[in-house]
């Protein structure tokens, strides 16, 4: 044992010095760099592994075809948080090293973290439809980035649905609708809003937290049962879902009046429950599935290549969509920053402005293949939300449909409240609001 | 030859008494905290400060409290994490209800408010112990987290339930909120643990710290000679739960900037057990030690593949670090099941006979 000790001293000195001189890479040179915090192990890997998937492949897509950004090469690197917030952190300020211009922190818990350090550091926050909602107020919060929608307009929007299906908002009067949710700060987010939408249009709400993980719900179906709601609407997040939807199963919930937000509708949500997850519902802001041009260029460009991140097969799925998405916001906010500053590569103060002057038409989205596959989006500086409406799919039990039309948020309840919600929040954090109109 | 002690005599009872009575610790101590606090500062960049030298203190400290009571007091506690959240949580009520407070009183309060919580849950040592003391520290942790996870009033009725440092100065520099630089708060950091490892180290070797080995040993025997156990653990208990108290505040105040209960869960307390166990029981240099390793070496493993040019794909990456890091822990305590502080001493007894050592 004596002769072992000798070098596991040496090994262990070795790792101290090294280890954190190793983070300390000289920054990068030709080319857009974003950092990409993935999690593909650990507990949520099921949904960080098709986001992560969609990101790299249409960063692949732009870099093979195009060049990149208008012939600026993106540059990305990953980092493994597995969702948690340390770890995301400790991510955030090894890849900060490199000059990033925008981050995707993809967990609210680590956007909370980066959002302080947001002003201070000159990186852009991009949390496409999640973080804190009251950041969407660009007065306040200039370097972050919630758009194309929110957590309150997510929630607005869903009872705007619920009240069609009655038959009139009017209808819902006296229904019992059930909120069940992470308890986490993201799974509270929708919360003050349902609470003031209850109030409006008096339905009865019930809120009912689900702990982390979330394989344990017994005592809150048993609530269920006994409350017999006639509508549900779930914000969980990976093996809180499908436990829910089998639970819901169980307890014989009507499953078309079950609706999940955008992080509880997913492929690894519905499957496990097998034939009886059948007619669930959820939210999004994107169509699934792969019926649009910009997939066979990624097949053509990318995976025909051999330069797949993923399997090709899992192409099209809630998840692997909504990295596509987010990957092509960010792409043509950097895209718009180059409009006014060149193509070359830009400062993260630029691509700042990109993200505040983004105007995605529809007829953009049709050159690039997704006609359909996204709403058009315009950003402002007071609202760095966009106009936020929300589709619903619904699981057929072998993949999700598109039900419904856009549905738009209750801008005039959402909007008076986040922005008195971001005066809150910004003067936690000290902050001034500016004044936009002197930004034209 | 460095540790070589000829000619350093003890004439008397203070000098045979000190804290570090060979000269060379004495010195190599002090420089090595000079240093710490001269050189990172100094020459490290935010990295370095941020994501690996200021978690590293703020460990070191949650695993000094917890090494009093679970190394020195032999107190099984798996309720770290809950403490540490007490501190958090306290800090965060003190600091936005009493803005003119000074930051360094807020975190002694909150580890005052910890030291209170961990006396009531240490009430039980008395009649239970080691696996059975665990379970009951454990119901801690999870009742800890749960109550502040719901009761608004804890995090200032915000909707989204986070804790968000708010920005203070201390003589006149921020160190605390979104400006503050890394250097501060790493000085801030540094000055606490400094100053409560100093503090740890004369309390275990005083009359308290005898009392909470005794009892350790064997609680009966300490009984006899006049120990009273249910004082002797409680303090243990409220001494511990202040020294986490305090690195919970200074977890969201001086690293994180904003938290969540998700933070102190069950993971955290675990961890600073391991720091525990691998820097060794019953030392605050192990402490130290302990805490280096947690941190560092996950860090080292994640860029080692980088540094000899071999990019792995980062899930695969974590898969491997996990299993190496596994089996590094694995290993360590085989060869050495009393933590890298014995390590230590066994390389400065073998350099106080060097070159000839037996």
């Amino acid at each position: 044992m004596k002769r072992v000790r000798v070098p596991m001293i040496g090994l262990l000195a070795l790792a101290v010095v090294l280890g954190p001189l190793t983070g300390v890479v000289s920054a990068q040179s030709q080319g857009i760099f974003i950092p990409l915090l993935v999690y593909r192990t650990g507990p949520y890997a099921p949904s960080g592994i098709p986001i992560a998937n969609g990101f790299v492949d249409y960063f692949s897509l732009l870099n093979e075809r195009d060049g990149g950004v208008n012939g600026v090469k993106i540059i990305w690197e990953e980092c493994e948080t597995q969702y948690d917030t340390k770890q995301g952190v400790e991510c955030y300020e090894r890849l900060k090293g490199k000059g990033p211009v925008l981050v995707n922190p993809y967990s609210t818990g680590i956007t909370y973290q980066l959002i302080p350090k947001a002003p201070v550091d000159k990186v852009v926050v991009f949390s496409m439809g999640y973080g804190m909602t009251a950041a969407a107020d660009g007065r306040w919060f200039p370097w972050v980035f919630s758009f194309p929608t929110t957590y309150w307009s997510q929630a607005s929007a869903v009872i705007r649905y619920m009240g069609q299906q009655e038959g009139g908002l009017e209808k819902l009067k006296g229904k019992k609708i059930v909120h069940i949710f992470h308890n986490s700060p993201y799974g509270k987010e929708a919360n003050p809003t349902l609470e003031d939408l209850a109030r409006k249009y008096g339905f009865e709400l019930t809120l009912l937290a689900v702990d982390h993980p979330g394989q344990e719900q017994k005592a809150t179906w048993l609530q269920v049962r006994r409350l017999n709601p006639d509508w549900i609407f779930m914000s969980g997040w990976g093996v809180m879902n499908q436990v829910a939807v089998k639970e819901a199963v169980a307890t014989g919930i009507k499953m078309d009046r079950f609706i999940g937000n955008w992080w509880s509708a997913s492929e690894a949500d519905v499957v496990p429950a097998g034939e009886a997850a059948k007619g669930y519902k959820g939210a999004t802001f994107h169509a699934p599935g792969t019926n649009f041009k910009v997939f066979q260029e990624i097949v053509k460009h990318v995976y025909d290549k051999g330069k797949g991140a993923g399997k090709k097969e899992e192409m099209g799925a809630a998840l692997y969509n909504r990295g596509i998405v987010n990957a092509m916001l960010s792409a043509e906010a950097i895209r718009t920053a180059m409009a006014k500053y060149g193509n070359k590569a830009l400062t993260s103060e630029q691509v700042r402005w990109g993200f505040e002057n983004l105007n995605l038409t529809e007829q953009r989205l049709d050159q690039m293949g997704m006609k359909g596959f996204t709403h058009p989006i315009k950003v402002t500086c007071e609202d760095h939300e966009g106009n936020g409406p929300v589709l619903i799919q619904q699981w057929d039990g072998k993949k999700w449909s598109i039900v419904s039309d856009w549905i738009a948020p209750m801008r005039e309840v959402v909007r008076p409240k986040l922005e008195a919600a971001a005066v809150e929040e910004g003067k936690k954090l000290s902050y001034t609001q500016r004044d936009c109109a002197k930004e034209k | 030859m460095i540790y070589r002690e000829t000619g350093q005599f003890k004439s008397s009872y203070a000098s045979d008494q000190a804290i570090f009575p060979i000269v060379q610790d004495r010195v190599l101590v002090l420089l090595g905290v000079a240093a710490a606090f001269v050189v990172p500062p100094l020459m490290a960049n935010d990295y370095w400060l941020q994501a690996v030298l200021i978690p590293l203190l703020i460990y070191a400290l949650a695993a000094i409290g917890l090494n009093l009571l679970t190394g020195y007091a032999g107190q099984v506690s798996l309720g770290t994490g809950g403490f540490m959240a007490v501190g958090a949580y306290s800090a965060f009520k003190f600091a936005t209800s009493f803005p003119q407070l000074n930051i360094v009183v807020v975190f002694l309060l909150s580890g005052l408010i910890a030291a209170g919580v961990g006396l009531v849950f240490g009430v039980p040592s008395l009649r239970i112990k080691g696996f059975y003391l665990a379970v009951a520290t454990l119901a801690a942790q999870f009742f800890l987290v749960w109550l502040f996870n719901k009761v608004p009033w804890f995090v200032n009725y915000a909707a989204s339930g986070t804790i968000t440092a708010p920005a203070r100065t201390l003589l006149g520099v921020m160190v605390t909120g979104p400006q503050a630089s890394a250097e501060a708060r790493y000085v801030v950091a540094l000055g606490l643990v400094a100053v409560f490892a100093l503090v740890a180290k004369n309390l275990v070797r005083g009359r308290v710290g005898r009392s909470w080995m005794a009892i350790r040993d064997r609680d009966i025997a300490a009984e006899i000679i006049g120990v009273r156990p249910l004082r002797t653990k409680l303090l243990a208990f409220g001494i511990s739960s202040f020294y986490c108290g305090v690195a919970g505040a200074e977890f969201v105040f001086l690293y994180l900037g904003s938290a969540e209960t998700l933070a102190f869960d069950i993971n955290l307390s675990f961890l600073v057990l391991f720091m525990v166990i691998i820097g060794g029981l019953g030392s605050v240099l192990g402490s130290f030690l302990g805490a280096g390793f947690i941190v560092l070496v996950p860090i080292f493993l994640t860029n080692a593949p980088h540094l000899v040019g071999l990019p792995l794909p980062v899930a695969l990456q974590k898969q491997i670090e996990l299993m190496v890091f596994g089996a590094l822990i694995v290993f360590f305590l085989i060869v050495e099941p009393n933590g890298l502080a014995r390590l230590w001493q066994i390389a400065k007894e073998k350099l106080r006979l060097w070159p000839f050592p037996h």
